[in-house]
């Protein structure tokens, strides 16, 4: 084969075929200590660790909501967190089935020349932390390449940057027991139609593919998590599910081998319930799909349950209600049969778009 | 998308889907007038026009076999043919329910620097002949790219080139109406192992992959023609289900579900294994989001022409051999194959030509 020979290549394939259950799907719980920050400050939450815990542990607590999980991702410090009674957070989501993921990337930096556009650091040493964070019983990890469309953007140099970024990391993770989430965000920000975010996505994702092949990962122990193909959040025509799901779904034909067990969408700056809603159109598409289609939502599965908590004891079991309402919506959408009956939580239609989103 | 947008792309698409159909797949018979020249002899014929428009004949007329065709690739000079009663093949064929494909490269030549590594020629005026094709009933088209595997084969540098002739010949046959059939060979020619092959196979397929979508071909509207993943000619045999599982393997890491059919070049496999390696792929029980047929040449034809041996009074036995091979690789593609197909003179002969140069 064209991929390496790993020792851990039956788990990975075993690992990332699992994270693709129909009916589950991954919580982005990863927000880096500044990026929770700006959500705690949006409830007025302090920024502290045990605030930081406590909110981790009310979502990985929520009675019901596990079992629409395949996988958590998670920021480096959670990894080490435990619950008020003492119990790691890892086993918690182990006995629950859930597989714990952890963030790798360090950000990311502008390459000079260019207008804007980043490249996304942390090889060095890579390998050495994906050891650590197998034993302490990481099975996934995440890195966010992020590219942006313009007049002149994604540029060739942009796009070569990321995807061989990508590969690297990838197959440092697989060398270390890690399935990789391999993630090329394509911002939502700008005036550009679904036809330009098309065109785009093909182009990012055809590279990407090239360059795992050329790193000679191997594909069927990872996951990608890209964008939706949506027009810009400044287009004057917005597009339906329906049509979203069209482009999107013709995105991955295009450029997605079969051989990838599960594609884990990520919400951009979408609502709640307009990721569900999306989510659940691609999954009723009639087409070729020789990949599960799930989430990978953040913001979109804890907006309701944030505002719910509002970061007080008492609001606990409401703020884990909402949770387990978006939580299932999501899991039915994973199989094409969201009803859109949710129940609303605070917030749920509202837009988490925030332009030139850095974590 | 990234695809450009074609006043054909419908057309494009539905005949792309139409070469797939289960049950069907391509006959190749665009040998050059050299080539067939080299047939001919070893069956003590005259290469002459006459008798290669009888031989043409003798296949497209045989009973049974154009239902069993989605397609037949032509060389220049059978487009432009006639039966011996005046019909054109291609009204012959269209009415047959048979697409007429046209082979549009000029051979191969070596790339300096590389040790006998080459590249295809063809792309100059390919855009005025692709139309002139179309006009005379051409709906796809074939460009063969060669690869080898050596101790330093296939170079980076002769994976680019292929990929990205194979990438331009492909557009420009799109702008024109013709659904590029894309052909990546890699030469069977070594002792190698299928576990090389399939390493090989994999990195030439994402190059091509790449290059399609650098050069905005439309996937959906073309069709692949790989070889199937074996050990090199000189290694010892595996099974035809090793060589389905690694083959389906390789397409599953590379060719992207928009591509509607997959038709498999039969390399030196003699009639007999090209249809049992088919047959086992179509059974392997996995994700296949593209057909899986057979674009056949040596490996339909080889006990036809032996059969035939340029004799008027053989023909109607060539033409039941014929039957025989285009109804099992029928079979092949619907995975039905039952390993009974009566084997013709010289069903179970390789033909494996060292280096095969068309």
């Amino acid at each position: 084969m064209s991929c390496f020979k790993s020792k851990f290549a039956d788990e990975l394939i075993a690992n990332a075929a699992y994270i693709g259950s129909p009916g589950k799907g991954i919580l982005a719980a990863d927000e880096s200590t500044g990026t929770i920050g700006k959500r705690f400050a949006s409830i007025n939450v302090e920024n502290v660790e045990s605030n930081r815990r406590a909110l981790r542990e009310l979502l990985f607590t929520t009675p019901g909501a596990l079992q629409f999980i395949s996988g958590i991702i998670l920021f480096e410090e959670t990894l080490y967190q435990k619950t008020a009674s003492g119990k790691l957070f890892v086993d918690v989501m182990k006995e629950a089935k859930v597989l714990p993921g952890i963030k790798v990337d360090k950000g990311t930096v502008e390459l000079a020349g260019t207008n804007g556009e980043t490249t996304t650091i942390g090889l060095d040493g890579l390998g050495e932390r994906c050891k650590k964070y197998y034993e302490a019983g990481a099975r996934f990890a995440k890195w966010r390449a992020v590219l942006k469309i313009g007049a002149n953007e994604p540029s060739e140099l942009a796009i070569h940057e990321n995807a061989y970024g990508l590969a690297r990391y990838a197959v440092i993770c697989q060398e270390n027991g890690l399935v990789p989430i391999v993630e090329p965000e394509i911002l939502v920000d700008g005036s550009h139609d679904i036809e330009k975010c098309a065109y785009v996505t093909e182009r990012v994702l055809a590279a990407c593919y090239k360059a795992l092949n050329d790193h000679h990962v191997i594909l069927e122990g990872t996951l990608l998590k890209p964008n939706m193909v949506t027009p810009g959040s400044d287009c004057k025509s917005k597009a339906k599910p329906e049509v979203i799901a069209e482009h999107t779904v013709r995105a991955l034909q295009r450029t997605v081998p079969a051989a990838v067990p599960a594609v884990v969408f990520l919400s951009g700056g979408q609502s709640e319930e307009q990721a569900t809603v999306n989510l659940n159109a691609i999954n009723q598409l009639k087409g070729k799909k020789p990949w599960s289609l799930t989430f990978s939502y953040g913001r979109a599965l804890q907006q309701s349950t944030l505002k719910a908590w509002g970061g007080k004891e008492e609001n606990v079991e409401k703020a884990q209600k909402a949770f387990l309402a978006r939580a299932k919506a999501n899991s039915e959408a994973s199989v094409g049969g969201y009803k859109g009956d949710a129940n609303l939580g605070e917030g749920a239609s509202e837009s988490l778009h925030v332009k030139d989103y850095k974590y | 998308m990234s695809a450009f947008t074609s006043k054909f792309a419908d057309e494009l698409i539905a005949n792309a889907a139409y070469i797939g159909t289960p049950g069907k797949g391509i006959l190749a018979a665009d040998e050059s007038t050299g080539t067939i020249g080299k047939r001919l002899s070893s069956i003590n014929v005259e290469n002459n026009e006459t008798n290669r428009r009888n031989l043409r004949e003798l296949l497209f007329t045989a009973p049974g076999a154009l239902p069993c065709l989605s397609g037949v690739i032509l060389f220049e000079e059978t487009l432009y043919q006639k039966s011996s009663d005046g019909k054109l093949f291609v009204d012959i064929l269209k009415e047959g329910g048979v697409l007429p494909g046209i082979k549009v490269d000029k051979g191969t030549v070596e790339l300096a620097g590389t040790d006998g590594e080459t590249t295809t020629q063809g792309l100059d005026g390919l855009g005025e002949r692709c139309k002139k094709y179309y006009e005379a009933g051409a709906r796809f088209a074939k460009w063969r790219a060669v690869l080898k595997i050596g101790a330093n084969e296939p170079s980076e540098h002769s994976i680019h080139e292929n990929a990205y002739g194979l990438a331009r010949y492909a557009v420009i046959c799109q702008e024109n109406g013709l659904v590029p059939i894309v052909e990546p060979e890699i030469l069977v020619d070594g002792s190698h192992s299928i576990e090389k092959c399939a390493a090989v196979t994999e990195r030439v397929l994402a190059a091509c992959y790449k290059a399609l979508s650098d050069h905005h071909v439309l996937l959906e509207g073309t069709l692949l023609k790989p070889n199937m993943v074996t050990p090199g000619s000189d290694s010892p045999k595996v099974s035809p289900e090793v060589i389905a599982e690694h083959t389906v393997r390789a397409l599953q890491r590379t060719v992207p579900a928009a591509v509607p059919a997959i038709v498999f070049l039969s390399g030196g496999q003699s009639e007999e294994e090209a249809t049992r390696n088919l047959n086992a792929m179509n059974q392997l029980k996995t994700k296949k989001p593209w057909s899986l047929s057979f674009s056949f040449g040596r490996a339909l034809q080889q006990s036809t022409l032996k059969t035939w041996s340029g004799k008027a009074e053989n023909v109607k036995a060539a033409q039941e051999a014929l039957y025989v091979r285009c109804k099992a690789n029928s079979e092949a593609t619907l995975g039905t194959y039952k390993g009974d197909a009566k084997l013709g003179d010289g069903a179970a002969e390789s033909l494996h030509v060292a280096d095969y140069k068309y």
